[in-house]
């Protein structure tokens, strides 16, 4: 990790309207719209008591990070390998893998800030209590990050140009925003469609998540789903990345 | 001149897809000069160069930074060698005063960007993004960044292509000024002129090998015909009389104009054969060779 590659990428960044919006605002956003319809805020047996609102507070949380590392990120990287910008890099006594690493901690930060922002919100502005288990959602939280980050990293290392990024982060985004419960919330879904979601990497996290929230360790399971995924992934894309 | 070079680059090769693009490059680039690698397009320059920089790993051969092997000991070479790329970008909204902190902030002991800036003619345009420069501007912006770290030796891969012609001569300039400082140049180009007014020696490349290693001077000296007489007689001479000619490397006749290539002592036997038939030469022109034709005549041969 160089630091001043790391600082010029968070200022690049930050040069980026539509990541900032779509990354950091938009999950917030989102959660503010849906709390704002008054059937949301009702308790439903449905769902064990508790209100639409406090389940996609989940959804929100992992829904910047899902945009970042699978959409932001993989068009990032391989426009940096398409125009030469990791090769002449590589001319310099530092290596590559600073870039690379540099985009991970900017979108990982990122996501981070975008959770935090969504659980900050739903909590002041429609009393969604925060997490009981915080340790345990923290764990979670970071887990589905390296997740992401590395799904992102394998769609950043299968593409050859920005186009095929772009096309092939649209394709892994939806279904990866339905596990993460867009749609539906996990704890909606049918037994058997809960059961297969909570072997992807969202659907796991999103669990984990509703699990920590309500005061009970995330379970050790969905962890594991987690910190599996995340060494699939990573070493798929160590494999697989090409530096041009 | 040190003893030992600064590059050394011995049968090198490397192939795409079972194509040997070099094919057996070796050359020697010794402390303080600038040193050409000239090519027609697709002849390997770039590879050759790119596995000086470290960026190819060769399949076979030796090459040398320093002493210094540019696969194993990457971080080192890298230090002391700074390259101009022929492809390559920066980030679209990285300022050029980013570019240059940053860059600048890779290397141990860095030159300070500021004076390096303004050689360059880039202190207006510090807060301009990549993506906003002209093609000329992120040139010279490239040309900054090789010069950043302070190296002891600079690679240039078609450095002024994209560069207007008073541009081009103000680099030529700035290249000059570069080597003043004690400063290795190797230096890869199309240009004859470019090449003639700048190097000390030059390789020429051709399908990966080297077809010839001389001075500009050399190489055109070298070259098979290195005079070119051309007159228009005012009566017909016999063939026989001019393929008889001295040191002749070849005659061409264009309605009534005839073009003679050989050297000063095919000069002297023309003018004595045109005395003797008292003929006057016409628009008698005699003129050196330049390293254009020095380079046509040597890749010819070649292939």
């Amino acid at each position: 990790m160089n630091t001043a590659v790391l600082r010029a990428e968070l200022r690049l960044f930050r040069r980026e309207p539509g990541a900032l919006f779509w990354i950091l605002a938009f999950p917030t956003l989102l959660l503010v719209i849906l709390g704002s319809i008054p059937g949301f805020r009702h308790h439903e047996a449905d769902l064990g008591g508790l209100r639409t609102i406090d389940v996609y507070v989940p959804v929100a949380v992992l829904l910047g990070m899902i945009v970042g590392a699978l959409q932001s990120m993989p068009q990032n990287l391989t426009g940096y390998r398409e125009r030469g910008i990791l090769r002449r890099m590589s001319a310099t006594p530092v290596r590559p893998t600073a870039l690379l690493s540099a985009q991970m901690v900017v979108y990982g930060a990122a996501a981070l800030a975008s959770a935090l922002c969504a659980l900050i919100v739903g909590r002041l502005a429609f009393d969604v209590r925060l997490p009981e288990q915080a340790f345990g959602y923290l764990l979670a939280l970071l887990l589905a990050i390296l997740a992401a980050l590395a799904l992102g990293a394998v769609v950043s290392a299968l593409s050859r140009t920005t186009k095929i990024a772009g096309a092939i982060g649209s394709a892994v985004f939806f279904p990866m925003m339905f596990c993460a419960g867009v749609w539906i919330p996990v704890n909606s879904m049918p037994d058997v469609m809960a059961r297969i979601v909570g072997y992807t990497p969202f659907g796991a996290a999103a669990e984990a998540l509703n699990r920590a929230a309500a005061g009970h360790w995330p379970g050790w399971t969905h962890l594991g789903v987690l910190v599996a995924w995340t060494v699939l992934l990573t070493v798929g894309a160590s494999r697989w990345f090409r530096w041009e | 001149m040190s003893a030992t070079p600064v590059i050394e680059v011995t049968a090198l090769r490397k192939s795409y897809g079972g194509r040997a693009v070099v094919d057996g490059v070796s050359f020697a680039v010794e402390e303080g000069e600038i040193f050409g690698i000239l090519g027609p397009n697709g002849a390997g320059k770039t590879t050759t160069v790119e596995c000086v920089e470290g960026l190819r790993v060769p399949d076979a051969g030796r090459v040398r930074v320093t002493g210094l092997d540019p696969v194993a000991d990457h971080e080192q070479v890298a230090r002391v060698l700074g390259a101009q790329l022929q492809e390559s970008e920066l980030q679209a909204k990285l300022t050029v005063r980013e570019a240059l902190e940053l860059y600048a902030a890779l290397y141990p002991h860095p030159a300070d960007w500021q004076p390096l800036a303004e050689r360059l003619g880039l202190t207006d345009k510090l807060t301009t993004r990549f993506a906003k420069l002209s093609g000329g501007q992120k040139q010279r912006l490239f040309i900054a960044l090789a010069l950043i770290g302070n190296p002891r030796v600079v690679v240039l891969d078609e450095l002024t292509t994209g560069l207007d012609p008073r541009a081009r001569r103000d680099t030529w300039q700035l290249i000059e000024d570069v080597r003043a400082s004690g400063v290795t140049v190797l230096l890869v180009t199309h240009f004859m002129e470019e090449a003639q007014r700048l190097c000390d020696r030059i390789a020429v490349i051709d399908k990966g090998r080297v077809a010839a290693l001389d001075t500009p001077e050399g190489l055109i000296r070298r070259s098979a015909g290195s005079t070119v007489i051309s007159f228009t007689p005012s009566a017909p001479l016999d063939d026989g009389d001019l393929n008889g000619l001295p040191a002749l490397t070849s005659v061409a006749r264009n309605d009534g104009r005839i073009t003679l290539s050989g050297t000063d002592e095919t000069v002297n036997a023309v003018l004595t054969l045109l005395a003797r038939g008292h003929i006057t030469a016409h628009q008698l022109r005699v003129s050196d060779a330049t390293l254009d034709d020095a380079f046509l005549d040597l890749t010819e041969v070649t292939r």
